[in-house]
């Protein structure tokens, strides 16, 4: 332990502790803006430095280990006057239209400055502004709002290894963009949106769908069937002020209705759906033994990032459509026929904690209906933006129920939101499947938490399934080269079956969430879905009365011709220089 | 035919080119922490860096991309444009800033018809602009390729430049 003293405050803190994270022990708040509690601390903005008697010159406090017996001084006149120019400096550069910007009231830097009591900015920049990169299909960048924190770059590199943004040129010229300022819709990116959820001011947002889906509602002509995505119900209440993880599922169906969409559905059904299918997959794979490991498909982020840099595992994927998609194709052939509406009038509105849900919507193939199966992707963020608009507060919602056709779910389905939820809801229905009677234990905990690459080994019948569990493009890199490995030089993989989401945490750490997240509360997040599936009274996707029903009515059964049709995609080989298609598979 | 001889003249060359490359990034192999040395070779062999080195160099050192156009964008060294044959620098030191160095690359830009860090149609020149070469008591200063000029006047600046073919 060190002891040191912070403003005359006597600490205790273990060694390695940050100035930064000592003094807030001291009950002192040092400010920052490029720090955050999931990163690296990179010393780029230099707003946290602070004074240490008998050492030279400013330290930065979240890069500086406390150190015994130190005296910091972390508010002095000079440290406070040296802020406050740091911060002028960066709103000189920075553009300050704060009223019509996507971060008003969610900006660091504006609570940084309103912090500091800066009132006036004696500098302004003589720099044109530079055009929005607006080529994405799910991610938008504002380099005029950018303060070159490096905090995206961190994440695209060193979590998510996808390298798509980079920092360019040098001095007043710095940008951060993709290779040959050619824009994030055409690079490597893989829209999963960690640099949104990172950013600190409002250099990074969605690609908003918010207008059209009003343009829609409002359409008298248009039936708007909506969807909405497991780890939705964990998440949407912070955008109303309550606690992270709260689960307002049935106020989340009250308030849709009362925006006017006409069907409120849930992908949970789907997600159901998803675990018949590809659990389905999963057992011939293991009857066969070929193409093992299988890997999940759910993650639109992972899609792209394994079509780009691992598209050899092509064969090993799930064909599995996401849950999403799944809805889509069913919600204008199923949902239209037996609620006699015309598809052509049906407009498809998803609700996500996600931005590669924006791309996948759009890609060519997803349209098994006859027409784009997906219409409209929304945030998390940006259905609490259009509640607010409509004058809706969540709190004060009655709880109520799904639409029926595709409404019904089971905990399986809700699980799907967090790291490991679709191994274990997979689990639970091939168990079934390959050996006609139930898990015993339905909880399977070693697949559960966020600590990195999960692994377990389940026994059905006698045959030992070995799975892990990925999340995040780095961790997902590292168990993609070991069984690349295994598959080269043994000719198979250790593994079974393989769970890949793109980002940290799973859905509930998507690049929809709110503003300001952190690993913190995404575990709660994920906690409070564990906690819905022990709630439900069907806890297995194959329990699911209303995917019973639409099998008997509608797919015949799991892995048919019409489900492969509807249910089922396949991938492409991606260049790692664009991302574009390079040849089909 | 002369058109074509042409032609498949520069295509030669072009593959010769890609060739070296080729050697070149086989010495760096899978070597990331040798990224700007190859950047270093490959612009000597192609006296610019087209995108399809970069994406050479990138995929051969094991390197992203965006890492290696970082690298690129930052060092005044590499270019991503063709070069022409002389390289004129006017000096945008101090020394030369406060005795009309502004007012020669002014001139030059406005003659050649070009911007700084850009080339002539021609190839025959690229413009540039440094910060110091170390003759701050020749201000103001301008550089054609191995030759420095000093107290260079706007009125006489085009002569010079002029010499170089």
């Amino acid at each position: 332990m060190i002891k040191a003293k912070i403003n005359n405050v006597d600490v205790e803190v273990p060694e390695g502790t940050s100035i930064l994270w000592a003094a807030r022990k001291a009950n002192f708040t040092i400010p920052t803006l490029c720090s955050h509690p999931d990163l690296v601390p990179g010393g780029q903005c230099g707003i946290c430095v602070v004074e240490i008697e008998g050492i030279p010159g400013l330290k930065r406090a979240c890069m500086t280990p406390l150190g015994e017996g130190w005296k910091v001084h972390t508010h002095t006149a000079r440290l406070m006057e040296i802020r406050r120019q740091l911060v002028e400096l960066i709103l000189s550069y920075h553009d300050t239209d704060c009223l019509t910007c996507i971060k008003n009231n969610n900006c660091e830097l504006q609570a940084l400055a309103a912090t500091l009591g800066i009132n006036t900015v004696e500098w302004h920049s003589l720099e044109e502004r530079l055009p929005i990169d607006r080529s994405s299909a799910a991610i938008v960048r504002d380099p005029n709002k950018c303060i070159l924190c490096g905090r995206c770059t961190q994440v695209c590199s060193n979590m998510q290894t996808v390298n798509a943004l980079a920092v360019n040129h040098r001095g007043y010229s710095t940008v951060i963009t993709a290779a040959f300022d050619m824009g994030l819709g055409n690079s490597v990116c893989i829209n999963c949106g960690q640099c949104v959820v990172h950013c600190p001011v409002g250099a990074l947002y969605e690609n908003s769908h918010i207008e059209k889906v009003w343009d829609a509602i409002h359409d008298p002509d248009k039936f708007v069937v909506v969807q909405e995505a497991p780890a939705v119900r964990v998440m949407l209440g912070e955008e109303f002020g309550m606690e992270p993880g709260t689960l307002v599922t049935g106020k989340m169906y009250a308030a849709l209705r009362r925006i006017g969409f006409d069907a409120v559905l849930d992908t949970n059904f789907s997600a159901d759906l998803t675990i018949i299918e590809e659990g389905t997959e999963l057992v011939s794979r293991l009857k066969t033994g070929k193409n093992l490991p299988l890997i999940t498909s759910c993650s639109p982020g992972w899609i792209k990032f394994m079509e780009t840099f691992f598209h050899d595992m092509i064969p090993h994927m799930s064909t599995a459509k996401s849950p999403q998609q799944m809805f889509g194709a069913l919600a204008k052939t199923y949902f239209a026929e037996q609620r006699g509406i015309a598809p052509e009038k049906i407009v498809s509105v998803s609700i996500m904690p996600c931005t590669a849900k924006k791309f996948e919507c759009q890609r060519p193939e997803m349209r098994a209906s006859g027409f784009q199966d997906v219409d409209f992707v929304l945030t998390t963020r940006e259905i609490g933006r259009m509640l607010r608009e409509a004058g809706i507060d969540l709190n004060e919602m009655p709880d109520e129920k799904a639409d029926s056709l595709l409404g019904e779910y089971t905990g399986a389905a809700t699980i799907f939101g967090t790291t490991g939820g679709v191994m274990e809801a997979a689990l639970r229905s091939a168990y079934f499947l390959v050996a006609g009677r139930e898990l015993e234990s339905i909880d399977i905990a070693p697949v559960r938490g966020l600590k990195g690459i999960k692994e377990a080994e389940i026994d059905i019948d006698g045959l030992k399934v070995k799975v892990a569990v990925a999340h995040s493009g780095g961790q997902a890199r590292r168990l993609m080269e070991k069984v690349q490995d295994q598959l080269r030089n043994e000719g198979k993989s250790e593994y079974h079956f393989i769970e890949v989401m793109a980002c940290p945490g799973g859905c509930v750490g998507g690049g929809g969430q709110s503003w300001g997240s952190n690993m913190a509360k995404r575990a709660r997040r994920g906690e409070s879905l564990y906690a819905e599936d022990r709630s439900l009274q069907h806890r297995r996707s194959h329990e699911n009365p209303s995917i019973k029903v639409l099998y008997e009515k509608f797919l015949g059964k799991p892995n048919s011709e019409k489900s492969h049709t509807l249910l089922h995609t396949h991938y492409y080989k991606r260049s790692t220089v664009d991302g574009d298609i390079i040849a089909e598979q | 035919m002369v058109t074509e001889n042409q032609c498949s003249c520069e295509q030669a060359q072009e593959e010769e080119l890609y060739g070296k490359l080729q050697e070149v990034i086989k010495e760096h192999k899978g070597k990331p922490k040798e990224l700007i040395m190859a950047l270093h070779k490959a612009q000597n062999l192609f006296g610019y860096l087209p995108r399809k080195v970069q994406e050479m160099v990138a995929e051969g050192l094991n390197v992203s991309l965006s890492e290696v156009y970082g690298v690129i964008t930052f060092y005044n060294f590499f270019s991503t444009a063709p070069q022409g044959r002389n390289n004129v620098k006017v000096c945008l030191g101090t020394a030369c800033y406060v005795r009309g160095g502004q007012a020669l690359l002014k001139k030059a830009e406005k003659e050649l018809g070009i911007k700084a860090d850009e080339t002539t149609e021609d190839r025959r020149y690229s413009l540039g602009i440094v910060r110091c070469i170390g003759a701050c008591g020749l201000a103001p200063a301008m550089l054609i390729n191995d030759d420095v000029y000093g107290r260079v006047k706007t009125t006489k600046m085009m002569e010079i430049i002029k010499k170089y073919e």
